[in-house]
This record gives structure tokens, sequence and C-alpha cells, in this order.
């Protein structure tokens, strides 16, 4: 019986992949532990290989195919001694393939050819994945600047834990791109002191849990040194990596800290959803003379989006996005929400429900003026954070409405959170821990009274 | 005077010994300006510090204000090692590195009193003051935090190929916080230019040294980092400028990192507020009448035949330096209430 090869999932945040390369052809016959194909995840390309011999009997999802969701089948496989006539019609076993090793230098080319050709002509919009728009926002400012250097855990050699610095060593060198042992509060502190002395660091955190190992220097050194030297000590530094919830890695390794850093004064933090203002948000962030948080999202590393290909072109900080207007509720989010907050607006337009999405993108300072006049407009707001409710970006929204838009208001604000627990492992109990879009919705309807 | 003229006698009598006697004054100059100048930057932190504790029993100055009285010989013998292209930062036990660094002793006063013309303008307080000029990079208020930080600034030197080096204070309770041994780590595996100079000062607030850290000598600890260590006589401002010349020396040929640890102590509480219970006054004043750093220079220079004279003239200048700047403390204002909101953020 013919055995379909399903699109494997290769990473626990993969929902879908790039079948990038064949390595067989139709015909070939295959022995276990053979390269089959290389497929791209949202962390690296991967090669995979074979479990079963027999011979590649049809080949269903062409190399080259984006967006191909985890247990697809890609090919069928005939196994050894069965008739060749068998078609791929026929009901067959299900035979995930087997990842064998990372192949990042393919990974790596393939990047290249997404990025705007060096030194001619300004590329007016290309797609680009969030990942690479990171990494062309530090490469770019990098170029421009030869005090501005890249630190953190397995940033050069290994091109990173989740590969945003893929190509950074190579082309800068290990004066620029430095592997630190793992040393969080010893690095940031090593950063913050860097940028007193007018260097400017890109300190990368593996994950923003890790930060809270350097949440002292963050905090009492970065933030507040400029305050108590009265105006002498500036320090231009950039603490970055991905924050918020990944998928099936527990309380520990999955939490949105977004609220921790925008409490404190001194700081910048920033939490964009789009390759493009990831990119523009970044190369502004190494530009400022203060010290900024710059809040990924694993999640979002491997999505695309179309970037402007001007390296001059930057997207200033503390100013929020309208990404879909619409005049009954206002939505607002930021990071990984704001796509969710969109499927949530497509949803509630089938229900004559015209909903406007705010991605705040900078969270301190934060852009009340857009928010203000949207409610203004709406007269109903929704909030939406992956992070837990208590002291929350959405309690702070709730607390501006509440100074400023009150009279504005034809319903309480509703906040979408996560939920107020740790993140818990299971797959269900996950999927109950964070904001879904069909909560998004039901708080849209509720405060348009049409729950 | 006696010792002098009994010398001047011998000269006479030959030439020779005429010419290595000149040679031997010439020395014993250069010793003597060395000494002088030492002994002014000790006598201006001795008594600034005096003066500081007295605005704090009159209510001048609040909050914490840890006083670094015992301690001077380790900043003045540690400033005498380096030139003005290193940099210098160090914990909350600040006001004598401030003043050894060349920093205004107005603007350290008139910090301490909260006031618009201190360095900070009244914002930083004690713990935190800074000057760029100075290459004076603070002045921090959380145990040890200084210590990746100073690994930082040795960082910049090394990434712009500067001849400089940082020296980087910290206390022996300091000592035993992770991020030293993090930084200690970072230093050696890149070899960079940063002197960590542990002042002992014998007590962690309240807790003796050898209730705190366990194992070897203080000096011993970046042995398994293959740091160089060094205990050094901490009360002698000539040991300790020989020890950081051997440690800046070695630092600035790109060996990396050095440890110096200053046996050292304070006569006064960790704070103005600590009584200090957990030793005995016999001990404070032992260590003031046998092993005090001023002391030991005054008695060298005098061996030099300078006149005590001379030192007096010295202990009334200083005594006016730092009148005018408890007159500056007092006198200028308080910062505007418009300065509450400014430099938390660079405009940009």
């Amino acid at each position: 019986m013919p055995v379909e090869i399903l699109m494997p999932a290769l990473s626990p945040t993969m929902t879908e992949g790039k079948l990038f390369k064949w390595l067989k052809e139709e015909g070939e016959s295959i022995e276990p532990g053979d390269a089959v194909a290389e497929i791209e995840t949202d962390k690296a390309t991967m090669e995979v290989e074979a479990v079963d011999s027999g011979i590649l009997q049809k080949i269903l999802v062409a190399e080259d195919t984006e967006g191909v969701p985890v247990n697809t089948p890609i090919a069928v496989l005939l196994l050894d001694g069965e008739d060749n006539g068998t078609s791929s019609e026929n009901q067959g076993d299900k035979a995930p393939l087997v990842v064998d090793r990372q192949t990042s230098d393919l990974s790596i080319s393939q990047s290249d050819e997404s990025s705007p050709p060096q030194g001619q002509g300004r590329v007016d919009v290309y797609t680009q994945t969030v990942r690479e728009a990171l990494r062309d926002a530090m490469a770019e400012e990098m170029r421009a600047d030869n005090s501005v250097f890249v630190m953190g855990e397995e940033v050069a050699e290994y091109e990173g834990a989740y590969k945003v610095t893929q190509g950074l060593l190579k082309e800068f060198g290990d004066k620029r791109v430095i592997d630190t042992p793992i040393t969080e509060h010893g690095f940031a502190g090593l950063g913050v002191g860097a940028a007193f002395g007018n260097l400017k660091p890109v300190i990368e955190f593996m994950t923003f849990n890790f930060a809270m190992q350097a949440m002292d220097q963050i905090i009492n050194s970065a933030a507040k040194t400029l305050y108590m030297s009265g105006g002498q000590m500036g320090c231009p530094i950039v603490f970055r990596g991905p924050n918020g919830a990944a998928s099936r890695v527990a309380a520990q390794h999955s939490q949105n800290l977004t609220s921790w850093f925008a409490h404190c004064p001194g700081l910048k933090v920033i939490a964009p959803w789009s390759a493009a203002d990831a990119k523009g948000l970044l190369k502004a962030a190494i530009r400022d003379p203060n010290p900024v948080v710059f809040l990924e999202n694993e999640v979002l590393y491997g999505q695309s989006f179309e970037v402007p290909g001007d390296p001059e072109i930057i997207v200033p900080i503390g100013k929020a996005n309208i990404v879909s207007s619409g005049t009954d509720v206002t939505i607002v989010a930021f990071s990984i929400m704001v796509g969710k907050a969109l499927e949530a607006a497509s949803q509630l337009a089938d229900d004559g429900i015209d909903a406007e999405v705010i991605d705040l993108r900078t969270i301190r300072p934060l852009d009340e003026e857009t928010i203000i006049k949207s409610v203004a407009k709406t007269n109903r707001i929704v909030v939406v954070e992956e992070g837990w409710p208590t002291c929350g970006i959405g309690s702070e929204m709730a607390a501006l409405m509440m100074e400023k838009s009150f009279d504005c208001l034809d319903a309480p604000l509703i906040r979408v959170c996560g939920e107020d627990v740790p993140m818990p492992y299971a797959a269900n109990l996950e999927m109950l821990a964070l904001p879904q879009v069909a909560d998004i919705v039901k708080a849209a309807k509720t405060v348009c009274y049409q729950g | 005077m006696a010792r002098s003229s009994k010398s001047a006698t011998k000269q006479r009598s030959s030439k020779s010994k005429q010419v290595k006697s000149a040679v031997r004054n010439n020395i014993n100059d250069k010793l003597k300006d060395e000494l002088l100048s030492y002994y002014r930057d000790m006598v201006l932190i001795r008594r600034f510090e005096e003066k500081a504790g007295q605005l704090y029993g009159m209510g001048l100055i609040g909050g914490f204000c840890h006083l670094y009285i015992g301690q001077e010989a380790v900043v003045v013998g540690m400033q005498a090692a380096i030139d003005s292209k290193s940099s210098v930062v160090t914990s909350y036990r600040d006001h004598g590195h401030m003043l050894a660094c060349g920093m205004d002793p107005s603007g350290v006063m008139a910090e301490l009193t909260g006031r618009v013309g201190g360095y900070s303008k009244g914002k930083g307080g004690s713990m935190h003051m800074f000057s760029r000029e100075k290459n004076f990079f603070g002045g921090h208020g959380i145990v040890a935090a200084q210590v990746p930080i100073g690994t930082g600034l040795a960082f910049g030197h090394k990434y712009r190929d500067e001849e400089a080096v940082c020296l980087t204070y910290l206390g022996d309770g300091a000592i035993n916080q992770g991020q030293v041994y993090e930084s200690f780590n970072m230093a050696a595996l890149w070899q960079l230019p940063c002197i960590y100079i542990i002042e002992n000062n014998q007590y962690g607030m309240g807790t003796a040294v050898s209730r705190a850290a366990a194992g070897r000598e203080l000096a011993d600890r970046g042995a398994a980092y293959g740091i160089p260590g060094d205990k050094v006589d901490g009360m002698d401002v000539l040991e300790v400028k020989k020890a950081g010349e051997r440690a800046v020396e070695h630092a600035i040929s790109g060996k990396g990192p050095y440890i110096l640890e200053m046996t050292t102590y304070r006569y006064r509480g960790h704070s103005m507020s600590d009584p200090a219970k957990y030793r005995t006054k016999d001990e404070v004043n032992k260590m003031r009448q046998e092993r005090d750093p001023i002391d030991n220079v005054k008695e060298k220079l005098l061996l030099t035949g300078l006149e005590e004279k001379s030192l007096k003239d010295i202990d009334a200048s200083i005594r006016q330096i730092v009148s005018e700047a408890v007159e500056f403390a007092q006198t200028s204002p308080e910062p505007d209430p418009q300065e509450l909101y400014t430099d938390v953020l660079v405009n940009n």
C-alpha cells in the first residue's frame, strides 16, 4: 500500500511551512535516512529524511510552495515490493517525515533573495518575513554606524536561536556580532556600560523570559541613569528578543511581559506586528538615544508582509497605526494580537459591525491621541492583549478612557486578555489561556449591544 | 630638621658623595611632590566627608550617605596610576572617587544637599553622580551593578582601540553577587581592559567578611577565570599606586582584566544611620591610630624634611575649599519644580 508523506511540524510554533526544494525526483528510489526534501520552517530550513524505503511515486506539492499546512500530504511513496500501478488517490497510510538536521546556510541564500538588491536603485516594496525584516534593520544600521554592535546568546556563529541574526557575523565579523556566555544579568549590564561609553549595543535576549534575570540592569541602570545624572548619562541601547506566548513550552517560557517594561519611566517599549513595522521601528530604536525594549514575537517571525525597500524609511516610535478603519467599534491590539483583531474585524463585518483596528506598535510612550480620536468616532472600545489582565495594557487603556474619553463612551470598555493563570502545557488548556478571535468578536458584539 | 642638617654636613665631605646625594635629593624631591599631592587629595576627601557627616546631622543631607573616611588611600593611589583617558565607576560609597577624579567639591556637595548646582541637578543624590568630562561613570546604588557596567566601559575602550582601562571599584559585600562572576567570565574571555578593585573594608554593612565570604582571599576570586589578583595594603597609598601601575600595565598591554584586593577600613558606619555595633570602639581606634593612611603619608613627608607648617598650609587651603563647597551647597537653590519632568528621556 502506498504511503502518503505528510508535511512535518518541525518546531513548536510551526503551523505551516514552505516546501523549499525536493532532493529526490519522482521514480527515484529512497532508503531510510535519505534526505528527500528541504522545508523552511519558521526558524530555519531543515532537511527531512525518509523513514521507509521505496520509490517516490508522486510529488503532490511542488517545490517553492509556501504556506503548506502541517500534515498536508506532500508526496506518495510506493513501498518496496508494491505494484507500481497504484495511484495516489488510493487510500494509503500517512507517514510524516523525520527531521534530519538544520541547513541554515540554505536559508541564508533563500533570505538573501528576498532582500533588496544592494547598491542599486531602491526597490519600492517587497515581501519579507518579520525575521528577515529584523535582520535587515540591524544590518542596515550596522552598515551606517560603526558604534552599533549586536550581542547575545547564539547570535553570531549559530546565527540566532530564532535565526534573526542570520548572516550578520559573516558581514560584520566577531568584533561587532558577539556570542555571549549564558549570562543575561552580566551581558545586559555590560551593554549598559558600553552604551554609557557612547557605543550603541543591540542586546538580544534569546527570549524575554530570560530578561527577568537582567531586570535590575534594564530598570535600575539603563532606564534611570539619565534622570539620576541630571541629563548627562544617556543610554542608547536596544534590548530585543521574542516576548509573549510561544507554543507548548509552558509557564516559564511562554508569557507576555509587556506591562512589566511599560510600567517604567526612562524606557521606550515597542511591540510590532508587521514586518514593515518590525524593520522600521527596530531601525528607529537603534537610532534612538534612549534605552528601548523591543518586544518581538516568536510566532510572528515566520509571517510575511510587504516591506518598503528604502533603507532610509523608519517608523516613528510612539505612533499607533490604524490597520483597518471602521466606525462602530475600536479594537486596540499590539503584536500578535493585531492579526487576531483583524480576523475578528473581518468576522464582525459579516455581521454588519464595522470595526476599526488600531495597532499600538509602541506601548511606551503610548499614542493616546489616536485611540482617543478613534473612540470619539466609534464610541466603543475593546482592548486585546495576550498578557495577564491585572495591571496590564488593557487596564491602562481603561484608565485612559475614564480620564479622557468618558463622555464619548456608549458602553464600558472590555478587555480581552490572557487568562490570569501561568501558561499550561496541555494543548487544550493553552488554547483556553490565550485570547482567541472568537473572544474578540464576542467582546466587540457586547460593546455594540449585539451580544 | 635635625636629620636634614646632618645630611648637609656629610655632603661637604667629598664630591662624589655630593653627586650621589644630589641624585638622592632629586628622587627625594620627586617623591616629596608626589606624596604632597596624595596628602592633599586624601585630606580633601577626609575633610569633605567629615563635613558631609555634619551636614547630614543638621538635616541638610537626606537619605543614605555613605562616607569614605579611612579608605582614602585606595582611590587616591589608583587614580595616580591612570591617565585621563581611562574611566572610573564605583558603588554608592562614591564621594571620594568623585573628588579623586577631579570633580568639583562644590558640585558634589550641592548634589548631597539636593540643589540645582549639584552634578545631577539634585536628582541623583549621594549615590548617583556622574561626570562625562572626568570620565566618572557613577555612583551606582545597587550593590555590584557597577561591575558589569565597568566591564562594558572596558569593552568600549577595547572596541575603539583606546589605550585606556576602566577602574571598576566594588566592596567586599558586592564580591558575593552573581553578576560579578558573570563579568569576570566575560572580561577574561574577551580580555577586556578592566581592573576590578575590591575595597575590602572588612564589613559588608554589618556583616564581617569572614561571615559572608567563603574560601580563600578575595583577591583569588578571579582564579577560576585565570584573572590575576593581588592583595594590597590599601592603607598605604604608595603600595596602592604600585599595584595599580602593575594592573594598568597588564590590562593596557592586552592581557585582560586584573583584580586588586585592597585591605582597608572605614572609620564610620556603613551609612550615617548605622550605629556600627558589630565592631568594638577599640578596633576602630586601633586602626585610626596605627594604620591611618593620611598619618602614614604625613610621617613619610616629614621624613623627607618637609616642615610641618607646609602641611598645615595645605590643611588650611583644603578647609577653605570645603567651606566654599558647603556655602555653595546651602545657597544653590533647590531644583525648579519643572525639573521633575526633565531628563526622563533624551529628546530626539
